[in-house]
């Protein structure tokens, strides 16, 4: 038994800043409460933004075009290569021009199902309202969107959702939006208004008089270590779906930032809410670093499906219409292909389970497009998803034209985060958090298109409005500075931990015990999540941490260009925070959105939420390593959108 | 598979490179060129020598930051990012040299990681349309001919790896420099600054000490994401014609 799991439970936390009245108009009345920072006296404030992805770029953009000092941290070689960039299939905006009744609510409401009523209200409206100047943002910087053939843009479905809102740009929406906040970011460095550093990393947050006021980072070509001080810090880092070694996130993603933060202070929450994509390039051995997703777009036209028989092995196009199982379209009659991820999921792993799985292990469904192809002729679906398929064939060496696709879930996102208010300011004064690194809008499941809305949302719009409000009221006369002995602690704390990394001179790599817990967490934290298994790993992940300072192999200096550490440095924090996800999902016993308890589902398997007992964010303090953290629950009230079970039958 | 690989090694951007040899063993075909290089660093920590240091990051073929120069090619044989190759296009006992981008622009960092800060300053100099947030009409105010769209997403697509450069025999950064020049010059919302965009980013690049173009075709050969040649001459007729303006204000 984990001592880890004998968590207390303390005070409620509440978000204090969503104004009372009517939701419509709380985004307007709290712009208005908000205090303002003159113009003038902008410039005497510097903000701190870790992160160039959707939310990072666009926020250093937006903050140094108001006329704020922003300096401004990536660990890639170009802030252009944030993993925003990898992003696919598109962004929702409820702009409804295709007159087909969408609207702001409709797509408030979409999104607060599609989470399965665990975000909250508040936030996910204000979401849907900015969602429409987003797409006139981007289009004035020369985001290059689809477009039809009178100039007007085009749109497209997703899952969770029977309107057409989802604006793209071919299969490299990410990629386009990126590079305008990029570019706009570009523009604001090149004036001097923002102080770029990129190849460094954060590696800590300094907190001094209960106020963020700095950071500590590390360069990551001469591996100095330096602070840096600011009136707020902005963390818009991402999610930490690395914890499971194997995901669709970029290599170097990592959770330091916010976990570091939440080591010093800051409510992290809801973290067993992890969304596990559908739709990824099945594995295909031990030697694999990271699985690459195909965009949910494909589900528009692609139907997916499995043998009728179990442990049929003949190759797909001899397998007869009669004795293919479109389970999707069978199960889910009005929805069809395109239910939620969270649901795609796990059915595709119940049949794989069931012994129905196709390719190599049976770990895979078929995504078929004969019928697209027969129906719109091949030019046509080339000219929608050329893209994608070529990637498929470079990956697996098969012709998607002609064999059907084969995929399989994959970790993909976190909807889990540091705790924010509605501000974005999280528990600790000083420090906001944006994009997938807070947790805020999409609940226990985040509908397709809707992370680079958010990230966009927070960057362009909601953080530039509410900061003001931080920096008005509290003005900063005293001057932080390297000697102050916190900032020496802290310093000292993050030295010291390099400095053990490289001496323990073991014999196992950062990435093999990476790769080990990763199985832990994919096993016992992944689609489906029991009691037993969630203790299983709680006993699990402290004994591989054990091994890890015992045996951790790091070669060469902290004074150089050394991946090793960098790696080594990130397995430190995925071993605590793999911890905390599944104490998260243990102490969560429901089903909602991505979080599976096999104890809690319907009679037909279905996810059974238990509103009574669980209908609250869970925002964790963190005590010490290894010990248990201390819970603090955000009770979420429903006045406009109603719990029900989901349904897309 | 059992392969040789002869890979440059460099401790700093100061000290001398030279070519290393090591040989790595139970080499699947389904790995991908990047997990061979993997499997290799695994090997060399265990054995506490120094691993290959290579940029890397969604091996997705989009974020643009791996870039091996192997046997000569930028990003090897395949068209298509070093991410994105995979060790099918090799055979059991090749010996595969891999070094980094070579480019006076681009001073290697350590082993096969360059510096490719300079992409990110010819940016900074006019790769951008002024709008600030907040300031944007309705998305349907101007409509843009699908042609135009089209044009500007093709060139939109570049991911700033690099290969062009590394590719031509000049170190030139042309058809970086017009992918992005012709991305946002077609467009009505990159209008008004069509001109200084192109002036201030050509000579940026002449800046940052790339080399001129002889036209030879390499970097398109070598681009992964398939920017044509052609956007190198479209872009010289936006300089000339800006040039032109430019006088014509100027007198």
């Amino acid at each position: 038994m984990s001592a880890f799991a004998e968590y207390a439970v303390g005070e409620p936390v509440v978000d204090d800043k969503a104004p009372a009245g009517p939701i419509a108009e709380r985004w307007d009345t709290r712009r208005f409460q908000a205090k303002l920072v003159n113009p003038a006296n902008r410039r005497k404030h510097t903000v701190i933004v870790v992160g160039t992805g959707l939310a990072g770029g666009a926020a250093g953009a937006t903050l140094a075009e108001q006329g704020y000092h922003v300096v401004q941290f990536c660990y890639q070689d170009s802030p252009r290569r944030a993993h925003s960039i990898a992003a696919q299939g598109g962004i929702n905006a409820a702009k409804n021009y295709r007159n087909d009744g969408d609207s702001v609510h409709r797509l408030f409401y979409d999104t607060v199902k599609g989470g399965d009523f665990r975000a909250r209200e508040s936030n996910v409206h204000r979401l849907a309202q900015i969602s429409v100047e987003i797409i006139d943002q981007c289009v004035a910087q020369g985001v290059p969107f689809a477009r039809e053939y009178g100039g007007l843009l085009d749109t497209r479905s997703f899952g969770g959702v029977q309107v057409s809102r989802t604006f793209y740009a071919r299969g490299q929406t990410g990629q386009q939006l990126l590079l305008g906040a990029y570019q706009a970011l570009s523009r604001q460095i090149a004036a001097g208004n923002v102080e770029m550093h990129p190849r460094t990393e954060m590696l800590d947050l300094i907190v001094v008089d209960g106020r963020a006021r700095g950071i500590v980072a590390r360069d990551l070509i001469t591996g100095k270590i330096e602070t840096y001080f600011a009136d707020a810090v902005v963390l818009a880092s991402g999610g930490y779906g690395n914890v499971f070694y194997l995901s669709t996130n970029a290599m170097n993603s990592n959770a330091t930032a916010v976990w570091r933060a939440h080591r010093r202070g800051a409510y992290f929450a809801n973290p067993c809410f992890t969304q596990i994509h559908p739709t990824c390039i099945p594995r295909t051995g031990d030697h694999q670093s990271k699985l690459t997703l195909m965009s949910e777009s494909l589900r528009n036209d692609g139907r997916i499906w499995v043998p009728k028989a179990k442990g049929d092995t003949r190759p797909a196009n001899e397998i007869p219409e009669d004795e293919r199982d479109y389970y999707l379209e069978r199960i889910y009659p009005s929805f069809g292909n395109l239910v939620p991820r969270d649901i795609a999921s796990r059915a595709a792993k119940n049949v794989c389970d069931e012994g129905r799985g196709v390719g190599p292990g049976g770990q895979g469904v078929y995504l078929d497009f004969a019928d697209a192809i027969k129906r719109m002729g091949k030019k046509k679906v080339e000219a929608k998803y050329g893209n994608l398929f070529d990637m498929y064939a470079r990956i697996t060496d098969e012709d998607p034209y002609k064999t059907p696709m084969r995929i399989y879930p994959a970790v993909h996102y976190t909807m889990g985060g540091l705790w924010v208010d509605y501000d974005l300011q999280t528990t600790v004064p000083g420090l906001f958090a944006i994009g997938e690194a807070n947790f805020s809008d999409h609940g226990a499941n985040r509908l397709g298109a809707s992370a680079l809305m958010q990230g966009l949302a927070d960057g362009y719009f909601v953080l530039p409005s509410t900061i003001n409000d931080y920096l008005a009221r509290n003005p900063h006369k005293d001057e932080v500075s390297a000697e102050h002995p916190v900032v020496r602690e802290v310093m000292s704390e993050t030295e010291d931990r390099l400095a053990r990394l490289l001496a323990v001179d073991g014999d196992r790599t950062p990435d093999s015990f990476h790769r080990e817990l990763g199985e832990v967490m994919w096993e016992f934290c992944g689609m489906a999540r029991s009691e037993t298994g969630l203790r299983k790993a709680l006993e699990r992940i402290p004994q591989i941490r054990d091994e890890f300072w015992r045996r951790i192999k790091v070669p060469g200096t902290g004074e150089e260009f050394n991946q090793s550490l960098e790696k080594a440095n990130r397995v430190v924090d995925y071993l605590e925070l793999a911890e905390l996800m599944c104490l998260d999902a243990l102490h969560r016993a429901e089903s909602c959105g991505g979080h599976f308890r096999e104890e809690s589902q319907t009679p037909d398997g279905e996810a059974e939420r238990r509103d009574e007992e669980f209908s609250y964010a869970a925002a964790w303090e963190f005590t010490a390593t290894g010990a248990a953290p201390v819970l603090h629950k955000e009770d979420l009230v429903f006045d406009y959108v109603h719990p029900t079970q989901r349904s897309y039958a | 598979m059992k392969l040789t690989l002869r890979v440059w090694r460099q401790q700093n951007a100061d000290a001398p490179g030279a070519m290393s040899t090591y040989e790595v063993d139970g080499i699947s075909k389904d790995m991908s060129f990047l997990e061979m290089l993997d499997t290799l660093n695994e090997e060399l920590i265990v054995k506490g020598d120094d691993p290959v240091a290579f940029d890397h990051d969604c091996r997705e073929g989009i974020c643009g930051a791996c870039s091996l120069v192997i046997n000569g090619d930028a990003h090897g044989p395949e068209r298509t990012t070093t991410c994105q190759l995979h060790m099918r296009s090799f055979k059991d006992g090749d010996t595969i040299d891999i070094e980094p981008w070579r480019a006076a622009a681009f001073p290697v960092v350590k082993d096969l990681v360059v510096d490719r800060t300079a992409f990110d300053r010819i940016i900074q100099s006019g790769g951008y349309i002024s709008a600030p947030t907040g300031s944007a009409p309705d998305a349907h105010a101007t409509p843009v001919p699908k042609p135009d769209a089209d044009f500007a997403f093709e060139h939109a697509e570049c991911i700033g790896c690099g290969a062009c450069v590394a590719a031509c025999p000049n170190g030139s950064a042309m058809l970086f420099t017009s992918a992005k020049v012709n991305h946002l010059n077609v467009l009505p919302q990159g209008a008004p600054e069509r001109e200084s965009r192109v002036l201030d980013m050509v000579g940026q690049m002449d800046h940052e000490g790339f080399g001129g173009c002889t036209l030879t075709g390499e970097c398109a050969t070598a681009c992964p994401k398939g920017i044509p040649l052609f956007s190198i001459t479209h872009m010289n007729k936006e300089w000339l014609r800006a040039n032109r303006k430019d006088k014509r204000t100027a007198s």
